[in-house]
């Protein structure tokens, strides 16, 4: 395969998982992404910032539970998991709650790192 | 009546709209993303306690429990499993499905 250019990617996840495909979609195009050497950026703002909640446990809905594989993106490289603020906060959610490590940013500041972007993936 | 909401407060006005036409006294289950609304600290906490004084409130318990909210259930609403939401649409006459 042929050096390609590498592109700063972001996939902006905005849905809460499991009532619809959003969530799971956007991880795998996430690992995706990752195995062609790019520049990953993952921000959770919204309902999104659902996707990271610690205890998920989804015997009872009969769906497979992939939160764990937020805890492995580490290991593809994918360090930059950036969750907006004030959506934690109008959830009653903390930094506690999530289930790795991430940075939390105002949605001012997520914006500006929007703008620095290549590319952005909306899901 | 048994009014049914599956969305988000918080992404989807459905929640809004069943409350501003639900008749007083009917039953409110909320299920898969609409059982956010349920749990405390969220922004339609005060939305959905103001509406308990009118309706009875109930959340699909396997769908908090998928989302990490099953400790979280703000008080006065019931949960229940599956079983408890047949008895529900059986219980009342009719139910309308807030898509």
């Amino acid at each position: 395969m042929s050096e390609g250019t590498i592109k700063k990617f972001m996939f902006v996840n905005r849905t809460a998982p499991y009532g619809t495909i959003y969530a799971l979609e956007s991880l795998e195009v996430v690992l995706i992404t990752a195995a062609f050497d790019q520049d990953v950026s993952l921000v959770f703002m919204d309902d999104g910032v659902f996707q990271l909640k610690k205890g998920q446990q989804t015997k009872g809905i009969e769906n497979k539970n992939f939160s764990p594989t937020y805890r492995a993106l580490d290991g593809y490289d994918i360090e930059k998991l950036y969750v907006e603020e004030e959506a934690l906060a109008a959830r009653g959610l903390t930094e506690d709650d999530l289930l790795v490590d991430v940075t939390v940013m105002s949605r001012a500041e997520l914006g500006k790192l929007m703008d620095e972007m290549d590319v952005v993936l909306s899901y | 009546m048994l009014h049914i909401v599956n969305k988000s407060p918080l992404q989807r006005t459905t929640l809004e709209s069943c409350l501003r036409v639900a008749v007083p006294g009917g039953a409110i289950l909320l299920i898969e993303d609409a059982v956010y609304a349920a749990t405390r600290g969220n922004a339609a906490e005060a939305q959905l306690r103001d509406a308990l004084s009118r309706f009875k409130v109930y959340a699909l318990a396997p769908d908090l429990d998928a989302r990490g909210m099953g400790d979280r259930v703000m008080e006065g609403v019931s949960t229940v499993d599956y079983g408890g939401f047949v008895d529900l649409v059986a219980e009342h006459k009719n139910c309308q499905s807030w898509l």
